[in-house]
């Protein structure tokens, strides 16, 4: 029951900050609600039982990225600025697409959820996620992690290459 | 433990998703697109963890996939971060309509 009010609570938060994070006018406050939005997110990990997810999350989204935002909107706009407005028939447009895709996954999802098997297991401990990332058998994950830093690397590299000063 | 049906995780990720969408397509300041796309990430993201939970207990492919992915979205951010402030810097503006320099 607990469970299932924290669960309504965070869906609510999501829906409602991820609507208001796309159509609010300051670029601070969808940043801002885009915050609400990943930490609530970060709930949804820690109510299916992936804690190592929540805290990744919470460190590498809401901590990290969401920084980085801030800085960069900070650097290229005024407080208080306001967005350009956009013409209706170009908002008309985007809703019409969002509410298309909407409706057709809605259907999907309606039409096809009740046909699986919801198998529910015992959530994976802190043990077994580090073995997987650290091996190299099968279901083991240690070649994807170092091409992750690898990838890593070259983004921090890349990073300061295009934005140094010449 | 699971109180909560497969369907409640999808329909919150769905509604993500498309928020994302309609941000992407409605907004003109990049870095609104560039948040958008995070929407858009973040909702792949429930998807892949809460199938990888309702479907494949037992295994750890979705929470990997979904972690990797998360990785990924950081370093694009980061990159696409400083690519918006060179051209801040150079015409002074993030519109995607007032970015034409390069069209010719």
């Amino acid at each position: 029951m607990a469970e299932q009010i924290i669960f309504y609570v965070l869906a609510i938060v999501i829906v409602v900050f991820s609507i208001l994070s796309v159509s609010s006018r300051r670029i601070l406050r969808s940043a801002t609600y885009l915050l609400f939005v990943l930490l609530a997110t970060a709930g949804l990990y820690l109510l299916m039982g992936y804690q190592f997810l929540f805290g990744v999350q919470i460190s590498v989204y809401a901590g990290g990225i969401m920084v980085l935002y801030i800085f960069s909107i900070l650097l290229t706009s005024h407080a208080g600025d306001k967005a350009k407005s956009v013409s209706w028939k170009r908002l008309f447009l985007a809703g019409i697409a969002a509410i298309a895709g909407l409706a057709v996954c809605g259907h999907i999802i309606y039409h096809n959820v009740y046909k699986v098997v919801e198998a529910v297991a015992a959530e994976p401990t802190m043990q077994e996620i580090g073995k997987a990332m650290m091996g190299t058998e099968k279901n083991q994950y240690l070649l994807p992690f170092e091409a992750i830093s690898v990838l890593l690397l070259a983004c921090v590299i890349g990073g300061i290459m295009i934005a140094r000063k010449r | 433990m699971s109180n909560i049906p497969l369907a409640g995780y999808l329909i919150v990720s769905t509604i993500m998703f498309f928020a994302g969408v309609y941000g992407f397509l409605s907004r003109r300041n990049m870095l609104t697109i560039l948040m958008s796309l995070e929407l858009m990430l973040n909702a792949a993201d429930i998807n892949f963890v809460a199938f990888n939970k309702f479907l494949y207990p037992g295994q750890m492919d979705g929470a990997f996939f979904a972690m990797f992915a998360i990785g990924v979205s950081a370093a694009e951010t980061a990159i696409a971060i400083a690519i918006i402030i060179n051209i801040y810097r150079n015409i002074k503006n993030i519109y995607v309509d007032e970015v034409n320099k390069m069209k010719y």
